[in-house]
């Protein structure tokens, strides 16, 4: 990426040590190895001692290495539409073909940790659900969840017990499987370091609130793996901590992560995996840096509260963005072109995520008409780069790009 | 050297284009060319075609803006801008007021939207999809038999447009088979044709008010297309003299205002 962040190589060991134990976990007779969806109760998980491993992080890195469109098509002759969730996917493919992009981060691990359970939260979307259940048949082990509301205008108390109630009801099956009783003091312990985790990602993240950025978007793909693939576990502390550090000692600096940054854009929705670093390219080549997004905030928790461990993570699930009412997000996108001082914001309409693809029911005009915010769709795909046209989306890019620098003109 | 004039060139999918201005802003030359497989190549003749145009030329190009597809591959351009951008300069000097300038072109339709001031507030382009386009029209004449021209002639002769359903390309080349086989007048299929790509074109951005320019090869003064957006939207819309040149002209009005802060 752009002016490259030092954090980057102790990044890498972190994430290769995490996937090495989860490799170890699965091979060890004696540990619990549990799937979670990236935003589901991986606090309840910790505290019971399962190894963690997120199938969406696996996607991601499918498609960050380009190997899932030529997997896509495997999980589609077994009936999963083209239109359907290219992580889910891409992931099935990998499966059926028994590979996986974590041979290249380490090549002693030949495949993915096999679960002993698959814990979601459908309030993302329903494929996670249908994703889950294929392992869950085709692994023969359990999958449980919580179904979060969709579609939230307002995180009312009731909603928070309802959900709270769900996620407790998850308490003995994992018991069971875990062997082991949920022990109420490491749970508020896992809960207490998911927030400090989350509060220094946030602090990490508002380092793009400077001027110029230290950091885009592009950036923050990477930077997000420990607080996703580590949210509950003290080395994610250590890390942002570190990472933290360097990014305030660019700011004081004075350094960009774009050299020369004369544009400033927002990124809504999912990165196209497969592109990131041409996206990067391309953009700092224009002198714009994307220096906030609603996906890398995704993994900020601010609601997580270790003396109301169980409310708190029904609270942080039902305030997540992608499950809100488009009001809701278009007050937040003005908020953060706000804050980030933004000159406009680039809304993903990714093919096969409707669900964080935010455009398509009329918000780039409301927000251009509402709060004069200008925006430019691009339209493309996270993880099947057979929907993503290079030349058009370098187009759209460019001329938006140009337009920003119009109206600053 | 007396450089006084200024160049665009736009490198398209299937047709380049390039525009030479006078010191004064004033239209010296244009060309047009196939662009073929070599970028480079055609950007170098289209060159040379103005410079036969004008011979004062010669030597005295102060700067050329290279747009459109292969807009990297021209090596004498001074700079490059997209061809979104090229657009609006050259409607607003051509037109200067509020307008939305939709761009039917090879590959790609392109609607952008300027303000009282000229400004740029939006634009927008096809899908990932060739429907919508002058390539769509290449491939519904092909399966017709005939041109572009030739498809054309046929629409100018329709009635009664036939209307088609499909959105996709490939499966409107499979309706027209049907519809011919159904034995509906080919020159009513082909209005229809036209029809579809109005309906497509209408369908990227709200055009229910405003003035309505129209640009790219297909959209001739007088012709099919001009003709059923008109019926499609209810009201007229402006066709520069020159269409198909709009873009390299506003490629050359860049690279005016570029090099001297004007017009
Ligand atoms: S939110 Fe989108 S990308 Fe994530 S699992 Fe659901 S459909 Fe896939």
């Amino acid at each position: 990426m752009s002016g490259r962040i030092e954090s980057t190589t102790l990044l890498q060991s972190l994430m290769a040590t995490a996937f090495r134990e989860c490799d170890a976990a699965a091979r060890d007779p004696s540990r619990r190895v549990a799937w979670c969806s990236s935003v589901g109760p991986v606090e309840l998980l910790r505290a019971l001692d399962f190894t963690v491993f997120f199938p969406e992080n696996h996607a991601a890195m499918l498609g960050a290495s380009r190997m899932s469109t030529g997997l896509i098509p495997f999980a589609n002759a077994e009936g999963f539409s083209p239109e359907v969730c290219s992580y889910m996917t891409s992931d099935i493919g990998a499966f059926r073909r028994n590979v996986t992009p974590l041979s290249r981060v380490d090549p002693s691990i030949t495949s993915v940790p096999k679960p002993d359970v698959l814990v979601y939260d459908s309030n993302q979307c329903r494929d996670v659900v249908d994703w889950f259940s294929f392992y869950g048949r085709e692994l023969g082990v359990p999958v449980i969840g919580v179904a979060a509301p969709r579609g939230v205008q307002e995180p009312t108390e009731d909603l928070v017990a309802a959900v709270a109630s769900q996620i407790r009801a998850l308490v003995s099956p994992l018991e069971a499987i875990a062997g082991r009783r949920l022990d109420p003091d490491r749970l508020r312990e896992a809960v207490a370091v998911s927030r400090d985790t989350s509060d220094l990602w946030r602090s990490v993240l508002s380092c793009g609130e400077a001027l110029p950025s230290p950091l885009t978007f592009f950036d923050g793909c990477i930077h997000m793996g420990p607080a996703v693939v580590l949210r509950g576990d003290p080395r994610a502390l250590e890390y942002y901590r570190a990472l933290l550090a360097e990014l305030q000692a660019r700011i004081a600096a004075g350094q960009g992560a774009v050299s020369g940054e004369r544009v400033r854009l927002y990124w809504d929705g999912m990165p196209v995996w497969g592109r990131l670093r041409d996206l990067s390219d391309l953009l700092a080549g224009l002198g714009a840096s994307v220096v906030g997004s609603t996906y890398c905030s995704s993994w900020v928790f601010g609601q997580l509260d270790p003396d109301e461990p169980f409310d708190s993570m029904a609270r942080a699930a039902i305030e997540l963005f992608i499950a809100r009412t488009d009001a809701v997000k278009e007050m937040v996108l003005a908020g953060e072109a706000l804050r980030y001082r933004v000159d406009g914001i680039v809304f993903h309409d990714a093919k096969t995520c409707p669900n964080n693809s935010n455009c398509r029911y009329g918000m780039p005009a409301r927000l251009r008409e509402g709060k004069g915010l200008a925006s430019v769709i691009v339209h493309s795909d996270l993880n099947d780069l057979r929907l993503h046209a290079d030349e058009g989306v370098r187009l759209a890019l460019e001329a938006f790009v140009e337009q920003c620098l119009e109206a600053r003109r | 050297m007396n450089a006084c004039f200024y160049c665009g060139v736009d490198v398209g999918s299937s047709y380049s284009k390039a525009v030479l201005l006078d010191a004064s802003g004033g239209f010296a030359a244009g060309a047009i060319r196939r662009t073929g497989l070599d970028f480079a190549r055609v950007a170098m003749e289209l060159h040379q075609d103005l410079l036969v145009a004008v011979p004062d030329a010669r030597d005295n190009v102060a700067r050329t803006v290279a747009t459109g597809y292969g807009r990297d591959n021209v090596a004498f351009a001074t700079s490059r801008i997209t061809e979104v951008s090229c657009q609006a300069a050259a409607c607003w000097h051509l037109f200067h007021q509020a307008l939305t300038a939709i761009d039917v072109g090879g590959q790609d339709t392109k609607i952008i939207v300027l303000g009282e001031t000229g400004r740029r507030t939006d634009f927008r382009m096809n899908r990932r999809c060739a429907s919508g386009t002058g390539a769509f029209l290449e491939e519904m004449a092909a399966r017709l038999d005939t041109t572009p021209d030739g498809l054309e002639a046929l629409a100018g002769r329709g009635r009664d447009a036939v209307p088609l359903s499909s959105f996709c390309t490939v499966f409107a080349k499979g309706e027209l088979l049907s519809l011919i086989r159904a034995g509906r007048p080919v020159e009513d299929i082909a209005l229809g044709v036209y029809d579809a790509v109005v309906r497509r074109v209408v369908e990227m951005a709200s055009l229910q008010s405003g003035t309505i320019v129209l640009t790219g090869g297909a959209a001739r003064p007088g012709g099919v297309l001009v003709g059923r957006f008109e019926a499609a939207l209810g009201r007229q819309v402006l066709v520069p003299d020159r269409p198909q040149l709009t873009v390299a002209l506003g490629a050359a009005l860049l690279a005016m205002r570029e090099g001297e802060g004007v017009p």
